[in-house]
């Protein structure tokens, strides 16, 4: 088991006179699926490139399995809400983008690329280019494109946030689906309430000025849809509802009205 | 969100554009239309291409009539019909001890020699400025020194210190094509998504892998157009270098007529570069088409 912890974290932008996040630890663990929500602002997105090396934090420390981790790798591939795929190559090379890096050869990502297209159930697209795809396929191919590079942990970003709720709704089964399958780490950053119920096994609450945690929730909604409990049905039950109008009202605690 | 409006499912917001260029090319060149005008639909049918073929149309028909009527002597201006029968005949019999094509050769080489030198010094200057700040602070000053100097300013300096051989003339055609293919590398490079720099460095590129698999494919559409933009600072500046010395090549085969008044050369000659410069133009617009697919549409 995998451990990505972030100690003490704070980030000061320059010219900024309130740090973006402030003294805020967090720790994922493979096999969770962990969700950072708040109201814009809240320091979510920051906290997330802390995690992902890209963003040094002005304080604080960043340990994988103990190790300092600074520099970004392919053991936290990211998901962005624009999916940021590369439009120069297929489809299946962009899937195959981590094993290129690596100097993997030919057919071997061809195989991988493949392997991975299909558990986002893409293979059919494989040789198309990326701009002839739907905004759902293109993030699906940028996950597919994470999941190649075989990463302890998964970090998104909104990954589902340009997405039509329909195709948002699929996409929520599709994560499910390939977390519990693949036994990675997930670290989430969403705006959506139900979404972060229906994903997480445990959720943050950021609040803003500065940025810091609030409070947590322990889920196990996911769990259950994972167990064969249909989506409608969680969100039916009234446990759920509960959870969700306390989230919500997590989220907006100390909001002028 | 910058990038939100970019992700919205099926919505390319220069697709129109970019079909439209598709369009053109497929139905054929054109030889009239120019090639930065986009085919517009308008509703009294007087697209601007069609206005661009009656326009030449027009200035041709008014040539030939100024010849035909003689208000002007055909020292001045010779025919339309008599240019192209001198096309002909210096295509065949030559002009200046070389015929046409050793004329256009010449040319054509310089040019392309010239592109290829400054792509290969321009495009990694282009990368420094737009990537490091170490590298703006060195090459942008030399660059917007070097940039409105006319090149028949720094022909003498370059005899002076090359001599009047071919490296000479290459280089002041490839010192008038470097600042636009840097500069617009340099827009390109800086132009590029964090996002895609992001998702690459953790899929475990290295910087060295970034610049290269990321930077400089998200940065092509842009170097194309300063190619483009070079080109046709190089076909303008053809002239200058071969005042040098030259022996062949448009440029001095116009030169050389002219001293002679023999004016149906120069016309001639100044439609060749023009038609030359076209095709060019036309090429880089198939390459852009061929290989940046992408370009405006993520």
């Amino acid at each position: 088991m995998s451990q990505l912890r972030l100690d003490g974290i704070t980030v000061r932008y320059e010219g900024q006179p309130a740090p973006a996040v402030a003294h805020t630890d967090l720790t994922v663990s493979t096999g969770e699926f962990v969700v950072l929500t708040g109201r814009s602002g809240c320091g979510k997105t920051t906290l997330l490139s802390v995690a992902a090396g890209l963003l040094a934090p002005t304080f604080g420390t960043v340990r994988l399995d103990g190790r300092e981790a600074p520099e970004p790798g392919s053991d936290r591939a990211m998901v962005f809400q624009d999916d940021a795929l590369f439009p120069w190559l297929t489809v299946a090379e962009n899937v195959a983008f981590a094993l290129r890096m690596r100097g993997a050869s030919k057919s071997e990502r061809r195989q991988r690329a493949v392997e991975m297209l299909r558990r986002v159930r893409l293979e059919d697209a494989a040789d198309k280019h990326v701009w002839e795809l739907s905004g759902g396929m293109r993030q699906r191919v940028g996950l597919a494109r994470a999941l190649a590079a075989d990463p302890r942990f998964l970090l998104m970003d909104e990954p589902l946030g340009a997405l039509d709720a329909l195709t948002r709704e699929r996409m929520q089964g599709l994560l499910l689906d390939i977390w519990s399958s693949s036994g990675t780490g997930v670290l989430m950053v969403t705006h959506g309430i139900e979404e972060a119920l229906i994903l997480a096994t445990r959720v943050w609450v950021m609040a803003p000025g500065p940025g810091r945690i609030v409070r947590t929730f322990e889920t196990d909604f996911g769990r259950r849809v994972v167990g064969g409990e249909p989506i409608l049905s969680v969100k039916g039950d009234p446990a759920f509802q509960e959870m969700r109008v306390a989230l919500a009202e997590a989220i907006y605690a100390g909001e002028p009205a | 969100m910058s990038g939100s409006v970019r992700s919205v499912p099926g919505a390319f917001p220069y697709g129109g554009s970019l079909q439209s260029a598709a369009d053109t090319v497929a139905e054929g060149p054109d030889p009239l239309a120019v090639p930065w005008s986009r085919p517009a639909a308008s509703s009294r049918g007087w697209s601007a291409g069609r206005v661009s073929v009656v326009t030449v149309a027009a200035l041709l028909l008014a040539w030939w009539l100024a010849a035909a009527l003689a208000l002007v002597s055909p020292v001045f201006l010779p025919s339309p019909l008599a240019v192209a029968a001198k096309f002909v005949k210096v295509a065949t019999d030559g002009y200046v001890d070389a015929t046409l094509w050793h004329h256009l050769a010449a040319s054509f080489g310089r040019v392309t020699f010239a592109l290829l030198a400054s792509a290969l010094v321009g495009i990694p200057v282009g990368l420094a400025i737009g990537a490091s700040p170490i590298g703006r602070g060195i090459f942008d000053p030399l660059l917007e020194f070097l940039r409105p100097i006319p090149p028949l300013a720094y022909l003498p300096l370059v005899i002076i210190w090359f001599g009047i051989g071919e490296a000479s003339k290459v280089l002041v055609i490839a010192i008038a094509m470097l600042a636009p293919i840097a500069l617009s590398t340099a827009a390109g490079v800086r132009g590029v998504a964090q996002e895609r720099i992001n998702a690459a460095r953790t899929l475990g590129a290295s910087r060295r892998q970034v610049i290269l698999h990321v930077i400089l494919p998200s940065a092509l559409p842009q170097v194309l157009t300063g190619l483009r933009i070079a080109l046709g600072a190089g076909w303008t500046t053809l002239v200058a270098a071969e005042l040098i010395a030259a022996t062949e090549g448009l440029g001095f085969m116009i030169q050389s007529a002219a001293q002679f008044l023999v004016t149906d050369v120069v016309i001639m000659g100044i439609f060749v570069i023009a038609g030359i410069a076209f095709a060019f133009e036309f090429l880089l617009r198939w390459l852009e088409l061929r290989y940046v697919p992408w370009a405006g549409r993520m």
